[in-house]
């Protein structure tokens, strides 16, 4: 571990981030080589879950405004993606693109109407757009498919790649880059001025607009910031499951989002990874555990939904930070028994022990 | 004309259950400042204990005691157990545990009781009101939903304003840390505060069951729709809950009967948003200054 | 930014690929060449299968399987097919095609299953057809009547099972033409490919009489509205593509505004037990038959209530046996009946199944079972039973009346179909006393 601590990355943020996702994608390269197209599929679904979770817990855990309506958000990239690929055929990365762009305009229209509204009653109006929005689809079958949805034609890996290149591990390494993408973009967002007026705003929003910060117009750009990750995602979930339909998209997806990004630990990106691994591993785990103990159908078929309803409540009630909480309970106590550093701006009598600092998001 | 009746009477019936529903989610908001996302589940739940009651040969109106009782132990419990150790975290943690008790009561209701839906008795006729030759689609059962609900938020009205109780509920829920120091016992209104709650989705549950049946998810939409309407008429007005929930099931009712059932919950959007827009609090809630 | 920011992110990056890597080691394993034969082992035969056993959607539907896995269970007790039990694993989707997806593609790659039977729901199921026909894996008898499952061209795995909802709709609309003659019609109908094909059936016959078209989404349950603009409208019968839900609702509705329109309803919506329960509480005691006395529909088996039937007989005595916790009513007859099927074809693909010769199997056709009709399987159609036979729900029962009929998707006749039904043992699937 000192080994590593002892590395020195550059002080550039944008330079940092790039390397660390640079090795990242190394080793998912890698992981992806030995895994088998099942597996490959999950990778794949982890990421575009990770898309969506980072945007998500960018917009609720550094700006304060909860969403329960990002599934909607997912579907408008996915509908924008599947009607570009599938209907005009365009080629996939204009398509993703063009559905980010499409979903950030919808996120810039969700986010003027939430803008206005604070808590339960912004909790309210986008739970109405979960519910609502998918609506669309089965209103106007001949352009959105109805409730089979739009069929679109997975993406073939290309040629050089050689014949026999799996299918599934393209498929991951598209939802891959795509969330490395994401995840580059969005640390640096968090960590620069952005990032600052995002917790600003949250933490006491009148003192924030006496600093001269805009507090609208800054809630609604994380309105299109989380909308723009989430469009992504929903444009990766048609790439790995070739299918853009009104009921994948319904009002437990959205609440899958929220369960996610608290599980996970709210306001962190690597929370956001948890979070998208727990959403798709725990159901199979859970699945697995059912059939294992071989009870009545009816207990097994619905086992799997009632571990979900104990993780949640469990992880809230014992760990509110999430999985990423308990990590950074488990670093600190590390380093506090570690501790023969100070910190650089101690301003106190340094024969004093300083009391460990409580570092907030 | 008659078809306007229908459509008017129809959405009444529709909105009196909505608004039992939101009057569930405000008593829970003014109680405690959280939303109670697993309300639905609760009342589907306490429903599901009516019916075994009713279906192992009692009568209606003991099941329907049943019912509320259920309601009440079931809020109580939940917020002493689950709901106790969140109150003061922040308010996303509060949401996540109503998620999961959703999901989980979903799921033992479908262990318990299995996903076929039953069939739940009504209190009264389903026979609509002959109105000069023609049968409207409200009969003595809708009256009564009608009835009890108003009958439920006059005597929650009435203990709130004029008990001791319910000046002690609503001091904790305003200032409990004053409240605290005047000798109320705030810990034990939130519980009621949410064990009345509960009773309230309760009732709201064996009114609508006869309509929607009872099964694991068939109360889903009722507590969307009620939702909305709390939202509708502001979360911390109960007057704003059955105003919201009537003014929803109306236009709800006018919006499925003369543009088509398939534009229902994009209505339900719409309405919010164009309320929200003008009264970002809700229809009746204390506006709140926040001019910098 | 500071050191201590800098070594725990360095940390939190490492945790995270620690993550990763054990996630990789949970996940690896399985990875084995593919055989002509997957799923198919000296003794044994593993097929799969995606339903809604959770969910809006699973009531009623989540007995199917189970019931298919009783006969499967039953037959193994026999000594199974050609000497191999039948292994059958079916997995919940919640009828949500992103979960069809996933668990279709989990049966097939990693659990490899020797085909996917009985595979439930339109806009489920269409999102794992093309999956399923590019990887060659058998896909018999989907539990659903959209007729997108007859392209033999471009899905020469995939097969239906019961009449579609186009076939379904003509049967019933020349009922109405020529018992009720004249009077006024109206549809309510889901609002979707089950209720507009069957509409389009209805249209080939019917047309000229119907007064109203009203349409519900399945999970609003709602339907004063609709009810009461047939009501105005003056229709005397009304022509249903409802789930049983919905069936109930109608009649409620209908009860509440004191009109009393014949219905002539879609097999998929009009099983008496199922229905009749969901209107027990409403008839005072009785069993919620009083008010669905009377009610015309179809089938293509026989009826539940029939016992003298020496199928009912049969499902019977092996629900009693190894499914005897659900009711005994339509959905356990389909899955039997389909899983009946499914053990015929693959007796028909010999003792040593391959998965085209189990496709080549069905194709030859000549599988008669419980069907009240044929199938309509060759190399040219993939489309399941041909037709039905009109019957009426008498005393909680249906009580078939005339021959069954059968006919085809498009605007050919209806003809009289007067084989008889073999018994369960002619096939020799179902070995004879038990």
């Amino acid at each position: 571990m000192s080994a590593l601590a002892r590395l020195r990355l550059p002080q550039q943020t944008l330079m940092r981030h790039l390397l660390l996702a640079a090795a990242a994608g190394v080793v998912l390269y890698l992981i992806s080589l030995a895994l088998d197209p099942f597996n490959n599929l999950r990778l794949a679904g982890v990421a575009y879950y990770f898309t969506a979770l980072a945007g998500l817990t960018v917009l609720t855990g550094l700006n304060g405004q909860i969403s329960l309506g990002h599934g909607a958000l997912m579907a408008v990239g996915a509908y924008s993606a599947a009607l570009l690929v599938g209907r005009d055929g365009w080629p996939l990365a204009a398509a993703l693109a063009a559905s980010v762009v499409v979903t950030a305009f919808t996120g810039l229209l969700v986010g003027a109407v939430a803008a206005r509204l604070r808590g339960p009653y912004l909790a309210g109006a986008t739970l109405a757009l979960a519910v609502g929005l998918p609506g669309l689809a089965l209103r106007y079958p001949d352009a959105f498919g109805g409730e089979n949805g739009l069929d679109v034609p997975p993406p073939a890996p290309p040629a050089w790649l050689g014949e026999t290149f799996p299918l599934e591990r393209w498929q991951a390494w598209i939802a891959c880059l795509c969330a490395l993408i994401t995840l580059v973009l969005l640390a640096n967002l968090v960590r620069g001025r952005v990032g600052r007026a995002f917790r600003a705003v949250r933490d006491d929003e009148v003192a924030a607009e006496l600093a001269g910060l805009n507090v609208a117009r800054i809630q609604v750009f994380a309105f299109i910031v989380s909308a723009a990750c989430a469009g992504l995602a929903g444009g990766t979930f048609v790439v790995v499951t070739s299918l853009a339909a009104p009921g994948a998209f319904q009002l437990p997806l959205s609440l899958a989002l929220v369960t996610g990004v608290v599980l996970g630990g709210l306001g962190s990106l690597a929370g956001a990874v948890w979070g998208a691994i727990a959403l798709v591993m725990l159901p199979d785990w859970s699945g697995d555990l059912a059939r294992a103990l071989s009870l009545s159908d009816r207990v097994e078929a619905n086992l799997p939904l009632a571990i979900y309803g104990l993780v949640l409540i469990g992880v809230m009630l014992a760990a509110p930070g999430g999985i990423q909480g308990l990590f950074r309970t488990g670093f600190e106590w590390v380093a506090a028994r570690r501790s023969t550093w100070r910190p650089t701006d101690d301003l106190i009598d340094p024969q004093r022990p300083t009391p460990r600092r409580e570092e907030q998001s | 004309m008659s078809r306007f009746l229908d459509l008017t009477l129809n959405g009444i019936s529709n909105g009196m259950i909505y608004a039992a529903v939101a009057t569930a989610f405000v008593l829970i908001w003014r109680a405690t400042r959280i939303v109670n996302f697993a309300q639905g589940a609760m009342l589907m739940f306490t429903t599901f204990i009516a019916w075994s009651v009713i279906d192992a040969g009692g009568s209606y109106w003991l099941g329907f005691v049943v019912a509320i009782l259920s309601g009440l132990i079931l809020g109580a419990v939940v917020e002493l157990v689950l709901i106790r150790p969140v109150e003061q975290a922040p308010p996303l943690n509060a949401v996540i545990v109503a998620i999961g008790l959703l999901i989980l009561l979903q799921a033992l209701a479908g262990m318990i009781w299995g996903g076929t839906p039953r069939s739940f008795p009504p209190a009264f006729s389903i026979r609509g009101y002959n109105l000069g030759g023609h049968h409207v689609l409200f009969g003595p059962f809708d009256l009564f939903i009608v009835l009890a609900v108003l009958s439920a938020a006059l005597l929650l009205l009435l203990l709130f304003r004029g008990t001791s109780i319910g000046l002690q509920m609503r001091a904790s829920a305003f200032e409990p840390t004053v409240a605290r120091l005047q000798g109320v016992r705030v810990g034990r209104m939130f519980t009621l505060g949410w064990a009345l709650a509960s009773a309230a989705g309760s009732l709201a549950g064996v009114l609508i069951a006869p309509a929607v049946f009872v099964g694991p998810n068939n109360f889903d939409a009722v507590t969307v729709f009620g939702f909305t309407a709390a939202i509708l008429g502001g979360l911390d007005s109960p007057l704003g809950a059955v105003v919201g929930g009537l003014m929803l099931g109306v236009a709800l009712s006018y919006v499925a009967g003369y543009m088509g059932s398939s534009l229902v919950t994009l209505a339900a959007l719409v309405i919010l948003i164009a309320v929200l827009m003008v009264r970002p609090t809700g229809i009746f809630s204390a506006a709140k200054a926040r001019r910098v | 930014m500071t050191s201590i920011g800098a070594s725990r992110q360095r940390l939190s990056g490492a945790c995270v690929l620690a993550a990763v890597c054990a996630f990789v080691i949970a996940g690896c394993g399985g990875g084995g060449s593919g055989t002509s034969a997957p799923g198919v082992t000296k003794d044994s035969v593993k097929i799969g299968s995606h339903q809604p056993l959770t969910g809006p959607a699973a009531p009623g539907y989540s007995e199917i399987a189970p019931a298919s896995n009783a006969f499967f269970k039953y037959l193994n007790s026999q000594g199974g097919v050609n000497g191999r039990t039948i292994n059958y694993v079916y997995k919940d989707d919640g009828y949500n095609p992103t979960n069809t997806v996933s668990v279709v593609k989990r049966l097939v790659l990693q659990q490899k299953v020797f085909a996917i039977f009985n595979g439930l729901g339109t806009p489920t199921h269409t999102k794992v057809v093309d999956f399923l026909n590019t990887s060659k894996v058998p896909d018999l008898f989907v539990a659903s009547g959209c007729q997108c499952w007859d392209q033999p061209d471009d899905h020469p795995m995939t097969f239906g099972w019961q009449p579609d909802y186009v076939v379904e709709g003509k049967i019933l609309g020349d009922y109405i033409k020529k018992h009720f003659a004249g009077k006024k019609v109206a549809y309510f109908y889901q609002n979707d490919d089950f209720g507009k094909d069957g509409v389009k059936g209805l249209d080939m016959y019917v047309k000229s009489q119907v007064v109203s078209r009203q349409s519900y989404e399945p999970g609003d349950t709602n339907v004063g509205p609709q009810i009461s603009a047939i009501k105005s409208s003056g229709a005397e019968v009304i022509a249903a593509f409802t789930i049983p839900a919905y069936t109930a609702l109608a009649e409620l509705t209908s009860v509440k505004l004191n009109y009393k329109p014949q219905l002539v309803v879609s097999n998929v919506g009009s099983d008496p037990i199922t229905v009749g329960g969901l209107l027990k509480a409403f008839s005072k005691g009785k069993a919620g038959a009083a008010l669905i006395e009377g009610l015309v529909t179809n089938g293509y088996l026989p009826s539940v209530g029939d016992t003298s039937n020496p199928w009912i007989d049969l499902f019977k005595r092996i629900h009693d046996r190894y499914d005897a916790k659900a009711p005994f009513d339509g959905n356990v007859l389909f899955g039997m009946a389909a899983a009946y099927t499914f053990a015929q074809a693959l007796d028909k693909a010999g003792k040593n199944p391959t998965r085209q010769g189990l496709v080549d199997a069905v194709e030859k056709g000549n599988l008669r079972g419980p069907g009240l009709v044929p199938f309509r399987f060759s190399d040219k159609s993939h489309a399941g039973f041909t037709g039905a036979q009109i019957g009426t729900i008498k005393g909680g029962k249906i009580v078939y009346e005339g021959t069954p009929v059968t006919t085809d998707d498009g605007a050919g006749p209806l003809k009289p179909y007067t084989e008889k039904q073999p018994t369960p043992t002619e096939q020799g699937i179902v070995k004879a006393g038990d």
